[in-house]
């Protein structure tokens, strides 16, 4: 350590600085008493477990179940995957969280030329049936929780999921688990998108009603913030987009004919928490207070669960620096402690390597110690919502809350969160928000630890975690197995059927699990439904 | 009455990496620092970005890739350029590559790697060192 020079020393604050949230708002030295004036403690702060759950969505939030250690993972091929989720299992982990690879979250097959290189890389690759039968081989479905985080292709990775179950001899009735199937961030921000937004919101609408009957215990949707502030929005941005996404699936379900208190309660949300402490605790309490609201007051639902906004977090992914990587440690940290003073129900921390690659196993490791040791040492867990009551941080709850209601109401005005993708707006915005920020953090106005400030110049490698390229050929050797052996009578009637009922209004999702059990591949599934519904172009903003 | 541009770059996204944050940015500052710039969109193939790169006749390509599949892309949009005759066309790039990756591709003849915390001025300071020398003798052999 001691050859290790800093580059530039700390600075005094200058007289110019401003002081702010990382979203922009204005903050003050001091917070009093006055600044809850203009609000209404006993009905906007509440008790925890009460509407607007302001405080949190439990009466004894931790006492009474510490939130869920929530580790998203998976590599290579399903047999490889299904080692590392019956390790999981072994080790006491109750549900699993499964990774795709890009091929299988854009619904195309490994021998795509779109695919090459890919296969494998970043999730595992599913092709067929028989692939995410060997991923939860020897896993029984109806025991566990399982979480896929899938979007675009979602109803057809589901409906291979539904024929393990039979398979497995599982009743539909008691599967549990998440399908993120958020395809409007998808517009917004990640870009995994295979239709146009609209007959995408039929799928989902869809597969939401499919569940109401079929799959009760099901959260259909998992409405997420979280790739909205990775594209860089700001924590009030990610805040209003994520709410308005959630609007546009209200209403879509409801314009499908479902009632409302049938499907909310298994609508959850996933945010990302980033830097600024109290910003982040702010932004999930605005958030439960908003949504409890909007859905009492503006779609009428009666059932207390409708009301409650379930969170999953994951910190900033974003945030992360390739310079001196074991800092990321202490960001995450702090990060993850924002998430539990913000009443998450989940929470996923990022290891200190993933600027460079998928983590290390040890890098993974530990990230999952800092969660052990935020909710065994550190004490936090023990007393409900601690900052509830805080002049600042109430007062921040508060703004946040108007802010991204002032958001909220600007794309109602545009006719809604569909209409305003078309638009291009929440896209220009976040375009506009992440070039703000690194130009701040180019011209040191930001200071990011070891990248603009305190940097060193000698910075040593640490390992990476790097993938097998044979996975691919692998993989590809599989599916031309299948492909040979499958009954392509079958297959042709299965797609038949698929596009038929693509072109009326009837359930899309039996047809799914129909073509999956005669082994037709995921694009096969994708790329037909494509020819009835169209593919999607943005129009690009930088 | 617009300045004439220094050089005309192509940044584009290949395979089916959707992550264009890094793109986006590096397209911007890159034009207000008097570049054109040419932005292919998502889900190029790198038979796309090439053929439009020499329809386009830029000086340089800029590939962003956070998927992975740099090993493969790189490689694969250098081969074609080369193939096209485009072999005075600049290919540098960034995204989550790791630092025996980036060697490597160096090696093979990729200009430059930008890894995460790159200051965007470090991008646009490389292209007027690299890429606007050879745009100026492109054009006078033009």
């Amino acid at each position: 350590m001691s050859t290790r020079k800093n580059s530039s020393p700390p600075e005094p604050a200058t007289a110019k600085q401003r002081y702010r949230t990382q979203s922009g708002l204005p903050l003050k030295e001091v917070y009093t008493e006055s600044d809850l004036a203009g609000s209404n403690p006993p009905r906007e702060i509440g008790n925890s477990g009460e509407y607007p759950f302001t405080r949190g969505i439990h009466r004894t939030m931790y006492r009474g179940k510490p939130w869920t250690i929530r580790q998203f993972s998976g590599f290579g091929s399903a047999v490889d995957t299904n080692r590392r989720l019956r390790f999981l299992l072994e080790q006491g982990q109750h549900g699993l969280s499964t990774a795709f690879d890009l091929p299988t979250l854009m619904g195309r097959d490994s021998d795509d030329p779109l695919s090459r290189g890919e296969v494998g890389r970043e999730g595992v690759a599913i092709d067929t049936l028989d692939d995410l039968e060997t991923l939860f081989r020897d896993i029984p479905l109806e025991k566990i929780s399982t979480s896929m985080t899938i979007n675009a292709p979602a109803p057809v990775i589901f409906a291979m999921y539904l024929a393990t179950a039979r398979r497995q001899g599982a009743a539909w009735s008691t599967l549990r688990g998440t399908l993120q199937n958020d395809i409007l961030k998808e517009y917004i921000a990640q870009k995994e998108w295979l239709f146009p937004p609209r007959p995408s919101l039929r799928l989902i609408t869809d597969l939401v009603a499919f569940c109401c009957r079929e799959v009760p215990k099901w959260n259909t949707i998992s409405i997420s913030g979280y790739h909205i502030r990775e594209a860089g929005s700001t924590a009030v941005q990610e805040l209003a987009f994520t709410l308005a996404d959630g609007i546009g699936y209200v209403q879509s379900c409801l314009e499908a004919g479902l009632q409302v208190d049938e499907f909310t309660p298994r609508f959850s949300f996933f945010f990302n928490s980033h830097n600024d402490f109290f910003e982040e605790v702010a932004k999930l309490r605005a958030a439960r207070r908003l949504w409890a609201v909007i859905m009492r007051e503006r779609f009428g639902a009666r059932d207390p669960r409708s009301w409650m906004l379930r969170a999953h977090v994951q910190t900033a992914g974003c945030s992360l620096t390739a310079q001196q990587p074991y800092v990321n440690v202490a960001r995450t940290t702090l990060q993850a402690l924002a998430a539990v003073f913000g009443g998450t129900q989940s929470l996923h921390t990022n290891s200190l390597d993933e600027t460079y690659a998928l983590p290390t196993e040890e890098a993974a490791t530990l990230a999952v110690r800092t969660q052990q040791v935020i909710v065994h040492e550190s004490g936090v867990s023990q007393v409900v919502d601690p900052l509830g009551g805080s002049y600042f941080v109430e007062d921040l709850t508060h703004r946040m809350e108007k802010e991204a209601s002032r958001l909220i109401h600007t794309i109602d005005d545009m006719g809604g969160i569909v209409a305003a993708i078309e638009r291009g707006f929440p896209q220009r915005e976040i375009a506009e928000a992440s070039y703000t920020y690194q130009r701040e953090v180019d011209s040191g106005e930001r200071i990011i630890v070891g990248v603009n400030r305190y940097q060193q110049s000698d910075d040593t490698p640490i390992p990476t975690l790097s993938i097998d390229p044979e996975v691919e050929n692998d993989q590809l050797k599989r599916l031309e197995k299948i492909k040979s052996q499958r009954s392509q009578r079958e297959v042709t009637r299965a797609l038949d059927r698929v596009r038929r009922t693509a072109r009326g209004t009837e359930n899309l999702m039996p047809t799914f699990v129909e073509a999956v059990e005669a082994q037709v591949t995921l694009w096969e599934v994708c790329g037909t439904l494509r020819e009835v519904f169209g593919s999607y172009q943005e129009n690009p903003v930088f | 009455m617009k300045p004439h541009p220094h050089a005309r770059i192509l940044v584009g996204k290949v395979g089916l990496d959707g992550h264009d944050r890094g793109a986006k940015i590096v397209a911007r500052a890159l034009r207000d620092a008097g570049f054109e710039i040419i932005y292919t969109g998502l889900h190029q193939t790198p038979e796309m970005v090439v053929s439009t790169a020499v329809q386009e006749d830029v000086d340089a390509v800029a590939l962003s890739i956070l998927s992975g599949a740099h090993n493969y892309l790189f490689p694969k949009v250098l081969g074609l350029l080369r193939e096209q005759g485009a072999h005075d066309v600049v290919l540098f790039g960034g995204g989550i590559i790791p630092e025996e990756d980036r060697a490597r591709l160096l090696e093979q003849g990729v200009a430059e790697i930008f890894t995460p915390g790159t200051p965007i001025q470090k991008v646009v300071d490389f292209a007027h060192e690299k890429i606007v020398p050879l745009a100026r003798k492109r054009r006078q052999a033009g």
